[in-house]
């Protein structure tokens, strides 16, 4: 039985939009991760995906519900634990662009963290680690001494990577890590993460749009809608046999690299656009675009329920 | 021989730059036929949307420069019109959609009045009518309400609704050729499918012929007739979206299909990656310009550039492996569309 790093259970963030209205951009969201393995989190923007990476490293404080990791409750601690923590629980960010300080060397930015930590003892093996660093994703020592403006997207996205990894981290979340990449640079970086997860055995929550990607490298999936988990499992049963109308309809809208399959292909019509999270409403948020939605939809907010095998679903009419 | 809508020949585009030259489009031919949809793939920065843009004149002059080029619409090169002459073309016989929705709308105008603006330059109509259209246009491209939409502002609306004001708008004023660059690549797919799937209702209505530029290979696959792959400045790669998926003869066409990942089967194998980055265009290689980054590259790549070889029924490649004299090479594994459509590499 492998080891469970990341236990989330009912989380809620909440932000105070004015005129007394909350926007409950995660509402209850539990799920857990285990040692080594990947959480892929899709859904559309404004699902609150990211909303809920944030609450895990704690940028945001967390307005409900619990979050263990490694078996130790960190869902409200004081500031000098939280930065504790940031020594095991990193992130990659989506903009290579605006997530490097441009006044910044690269060598300065790998090693920012190593001198807040103050993990290296002198000057010369803080460059040898930020070496062996930049080294590791495919970038070379002399790449230290240049700033950011001076690489492309996915050089920029490469140093992110090495800052992630910098302090020995279990767990990182990679928040559309990749998005703002192009094909052939994607599957670079996709296929680096996924070699430091085996040789580091390291832990990813992977929030990304892109489902054809998370199918490849996440070990499980959960889908999320306004703030809602709606259906969570293993990622190959949550692709081969979606049982929540989104994901099913979710999954029918992406394009197929494949012109036969795509003549083919009956999409699922799923009109409309993702609802407002400002005072939602009771009831599934998701009945208003739902082909299957029946009156106890409208009143009753479902939650998720086992199908079989650990994969869940949150559905009245499945 | 078939007259074509459009034929572009031998285009080429510089931009001068306090760095110097950089050739951003570098002899690039391609045609569309009316009603169909030739899709333009490669990554950031290969010269697909300084194509179109050229076609538009949309570049200011300077920078860009048109270096050579032919861009001849219904048998007249259009090339050496002026900018004034241009105005005619423009919004009326091709009309563009953008990325990015919220840039390309003003945001001081009322979407209807900046709808109206083009029907009436173009179509010769009256305010009324214009407005008449304008609605009904948004009617056509699924805005719920469209006499409401008409009088709001596009900061009010949403990214796929402003996506379906700009179509509505281009196709207002019945164009012949719609340029979609990157239509849906701010969108979520759910927003995708639906914008896709009006952009294909839509031609079918007015027989339009569509130019798609885009970096996904799924929006291709379920949206073009013909495909070109592009790639530092030059297309690599054209054909008929079968001929393209499931017998590409180009490496840098192997790596960008391998480079997907799967979404219907359960692969979890590497994804084939092509390595390193896209040539400095300052300086571009002599030779192949992939051959840099292609594992069969042979001497004879890096030091001449392979012409346009025909693989068949109007399919080429350029790549020296297609020359009688180049060894025989089996594209990598890991591309799921070769293994359903054959191999014809043998």
């Amino acid at each position: 039985m492998s080891e469970t790093l990341l236990q989330v259970t009912g989380l809620k963030k909440y932000f105070n939009v004015g005129k007394k209205q909350i926007l409950k951009a995660v509402d209850d969201v539990s799920f857990s991760i285990e040692k080594g393995k990947t959480l892929g989190l899709v859904g559309e923007s404004g699902c609150g995906k990211t909303t809920v990476g944030r609450t895990l490293l704690r940028i945001y404080e967390p307005d409900g519900g619990t979050i263990l990791f490694d078996g130790q409750d960190i869902s409200h601690v004081s500031k000098q634990k939280s930065r504790e923590l940031t020594k095991k629980m990193q992130m990659i960010f989506q903009d290579p662009y605006a997530s490097l300080n441009p006044f910044f060397t690269v060598g300065e930015i790998v090693a920012e963290g190593l001198q807040i930590h103050k993990i290296c003892k002198s000057r010369a093996e803080e460059r040898e680690r930020v070496n062996e660093l930049l080294t590791m994703v495919g970038l070379s020592k002399d790449h230290a001494n240049r700033f950011p403006h001076e690489f492309s997207g996915g050089q920029r996205q490469r140093v992110g990577i090495a800052r992630a990894l910098a302090l020995d981290p279990e767990f990182i979340v990679c928040d559309e890590a990749i998005s703002a990449l192009d094909v052939s640079i994607q599957a670079q970086v996709v296929n680096m993460l996924m070699e430091f997860q085996r040789e580091l055995g390291l832990t990813y929550l992977f929030i990304a749009h892109d489902l054809s990607m998370v199918r490849h490298i996440a070990d499980q999936t959960a889908v999320m809608y306004l703030g809602t988990l709606v259906e969570y499992g293993d990622t190959n049963e949550v692709y081969s046999h979606p049982v929540h109308p989104y994901t099913q309809g979710l999954l029918s809208a992406v394009p197929v690299a494949d012109p036969d399959y795509e003549k083919t292909h009956q999409r699922i019509p799923m009109d409309g656009e993702v609802g407002s999270p400002i005072n939602p409403k009771p009831g599934c948020r998701f009945c208003g675009r739902c082909r299957k939605a029946t009156d106890i939809c409208r009143t009753e907010t479902p939650v998720l329920r086992d199908m079989g095998g650990g994969h869940r679903a949150a559905c009245h009419n499945v | 021989m078939k007259e074509h809508l459009l034929e572009v020949r031998d285009l080429r585009v510089s931009f001068d730059t306090y760095a110097g030259e950089v050739q951003a489009v570098r002899g690039v031919n391609f045609y569309l036929d009316s009603g169909e949809t030739l899709a333009i793939v490669g990554e950031s920065g290969c010269g697909k949307s300084v194509s179109v843009q050229t076609m538009m004149r949309l570049l200011p002059m300077p920078p860009a420069r048109l270096k050579s080029g032919e861009i001849i619409y219904e048998g007249k090169d259009i090339a050496p019109l002026t900018d004034k002459e241009m105005e005619n073309y423009r919004g009326k016989e091709f009309a563009m959609i953008f990325q990015d929705s919220m840039t390309s709308l003003n945001p001081t105008m009322r979407v209807g009045n900046q709808m109206c603006e083009g029907i009436v330059r173009h179509r010769k109509v009256s305010k009324e009518e214009a407005r008449k259209i304008a609605v009904d246009m948004l009617g056509q491209v699924g805005i719920p309400n469209p006499e409401a939409a008409f009088r709001r502002y596009p900061h009010t609306m949403s990214g796929g609704q402003r996506q379906r004001v700009m179509i509505a708008m281009a196709l207002s004023c019945n164009p012949k050729i719609l340029i979609a660059d990157e239509p849906t690549t701010a969108l979520d797919v759910t927003m995708q499918a639906q914008i896709l799937d009006i952009m294909n209702r839509l031609k079918d209505i007015h027989h339009t012929a569509i130019i798609l530029i885009t970096h996904d290979l799924g929006v291709v696959a379920q949206m073009a007739d013909r495909i070109a792959v592009m790639y530092a400045g030059e297309i690599m790669e054209s054909g008929d979206a079968r001929q393209v998926f499931y017998q590409p003869s180009h490496p840098y066409t192997w790596g960008l299909l391998g480079a997907m990942p799967n979404l219907i089967q359960d692969v979890k194998s590497q994804l084939y990656t092509i390595p390193g980055t896209p040539p400095d265009l300052y300086a571009p290689p002599v030779g192949c310009p992939f051959a840099a980054r292609c594992e069969y590259a042979m001497e004879a790549c890096l030091k001449e550039e392979p012409p346009e070889f025909a693989v068949e029924g109007g399919h080429t490649s350029r790549c020296w492996l297609l020359d009688p004299r180049a060894p025989q090479v089996t594209p990598p594994e890991g591309i799921p569309a070769l293994k359903k459509g054959g191999n014809d590499h043998e």
